[in-house]
């Protein structure tokens, strides 16, 4: 059965706070803060990009799997901020991992979901025998129109999972729950997305993510008590508590997961960087449950149990890489973006 | 500017440090070349693809205020010639790091990033570039 045989993520090392960009705007930071569960966000350096980082996070994982990324067959990079319009991010993480040219590689796009939509691919290609591993990658560098409530969370990371047979952690099932629900949308050429405010979400984030995680416990035969983990998409901190409030999971199943108030929304990377982040702690038997959300909009669930091989690879450290941080104000930040170039 | 052509050949050396290393005396060369200049005629075929660990030792440094035009708008950098731990020297950018720590002697690691680009409508260039090594 499929199985995460590697796993590796990065974060920029930049952050600015609320507070800063609070002040720019006349704002009230500690009600932002509190109103959003989030406190800081990584900012990515004027040469980071999502090709970028999901190579940082590739290479991670094709070390902590220890395979020769030859074996690699298939490679998704999942993004809503991929470097060009036309100009595949993958086939650079391909070569810059020495995977080619023997593989299959395109870039996914569902808003924040796109990884986890590579990650269901790796796994069909996997079970069916096509290939021997995939690798699925959800990165961002999401930028918010300056001064617009995103500005506060729209954040920069990524994380690299490698499928393949008997590793770390089993992939039990996948299901995915999916309409068409305009919550969220950026148009072609337009460098600011745009948002249905409050629309974002009732009918979006928390209908998609409750049938999602609902439908997978109840063909795993599962209830949330039976998991040592839930990882939801974190696009600020505070939904991810609410949605887990109403499945019935406890703060403690989401807490290794939630990393959002100290990196911000990570868009294509929030729900695997947040499993990456559990696998940095998980033991083996423990079970995962995993639900990421993309606008658009659907959710993609994941029942994980992890094995005895957990304690036979080298844990990436994703917090402590997150301690390694540099605050930066309001004018670096923007210099940082490419505004004065 | 470096041309879509030139940077594309160079791939596996600006993704993965590939330089050649002379399978008669054992020295490693990055850029790689095609003759070892200590064995000479006798190297000649027996040039070997060698792919650098990415570690190495600031040996000199210089902090860059007054760009090239391509670089206009993210100054100040610093650029540094690094010996790396197989011997040979490479000059690169030093990044994630405050200007007034970088120091000779300082550990660094090579890490993936953006190099260049051709104007706002022309190609991306990725490649390596350095930060402080792990301890
Ligand atoms: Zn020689």
């Amino acid at each position: 059965m499929a199985s995460i045989v590697g796993y590796g993520a990065y974060v920029p090392r930049y952050r600015i706070k609320v507070e800063e960009i609070a002040k720019i705007w006349g704002k009230e930071a500690a009600s932002i803060s509190s109103g959003l569960y989030v406190f800081e966000k990584s900012v990515p350096g004027m040469d980071e990009d999502t090709a970028t980082i999901s190579v940082e996070a590739a290479r991670r994982a094709v070390k902590s799997a220890g395979i020769d990324p030859k074996g690699i067959e298939a490679i998704y990079v999942g993004s809503e901020s991929h470097p060009y319009a036309v100009k595949p991010t993958a086939t650079i993480v391909a070569e810059a991992i020495e995977a080619t040219p023997v593989l299959t590689a395109a870039d996914y796009e569902f808003a924040c979901k796109a990884g986890t939509a590579g990650l269901q691919n790796c796994i069909a290609l996997v079970n069916s025998n096509m290939i021997q591993y995939g690798m699925a990658i959800g990165t961002d560098v999401s930028q918010a129109a300056p001064g617009d409530a995103l500005e506060y969370t729209a954040a920069a990371g990524g994380a690299a999972f490698i499928v393949g047979k008997e590793g770390i952690a089993t992939i039990n099932d996948t299901v995915s729950f999916t309409t068409d629900t305009p919550d969220f949308w950026r148009r072609e050429g337009s460098p600011y997305p745009g948002h249905g405010g409050r629309f974002t979400g009732e009918p979006a984030y928390f209908k998609h993510i409750t049938n999602a995680a609902k439908m997978l416990m109840e063909r795993c035969g599962t209830k949330p008590s039976d998991y040592d983990y839930a990882v939801f998409h974190q696009p600020n901190g505070k939904f991810p508590s609410r949605v887990a409030k109403m499945l019935g999971f406890e703060k403690e199943q989401i807490k290794d997961s939630l990393l959002c108030p100290w990196i911000g929304n990570t868009y294509s990377g929030s729900s695997m960087v947040g499993l990456a982040a559990v696998m940095d702690v998980a033991q083996p038997d423990q079970r995962i449950i995993v639900v990421s959300y993309g606008s658009g909009a659907g959710s993609d669930a994941f029942d994980i149990t992890v094995t005895d091989k957990i304690e036979g690879i080298q844990r990436q450290g994703i917090r402590e890489m997150l301690e390694d941080k540099e605050y930066v104000d309001y004018g670096t930040y923007m210099k940082l973006r490419g505004e004065f170039t | 500017m470096m041309g879509v052509a030139r940077f594309w050949r160079e791939i596996p050396q600006r993704y993965n440090l590939i330089g050649t290393k002379c399978s008669v005396c054992g020295t490693i060369y990055f850029p790689p070349r095609a003759i070892c200049p200590n064995c000479r005629r006798k190297s000649a075929g027996k040039m070997e693809d060698y792919k650098l660990k990415g570690t190495g030792t600031v040996e000199s440094f210089t902090i860059i205020r007054v760009p090239p035009p391509e670089f206009e708008g993210k100054s100040p950098y610093a650029i540094a010639l690094i010996k790396m731990d197989e011997g040979c020297h490479l000059t690169g950018q030093i990044v994630d790091c405050n200007l007034e720590d970088i120091h000779i002697g300082m550990k660094v690691e090579a890490c993936f990033r953006r190099i260049q680009e051709d104007g706002k409508r022309g190609a991306f260039y990725y490649g390596y570039k350095f930060r402080k090594a792990k301890e």
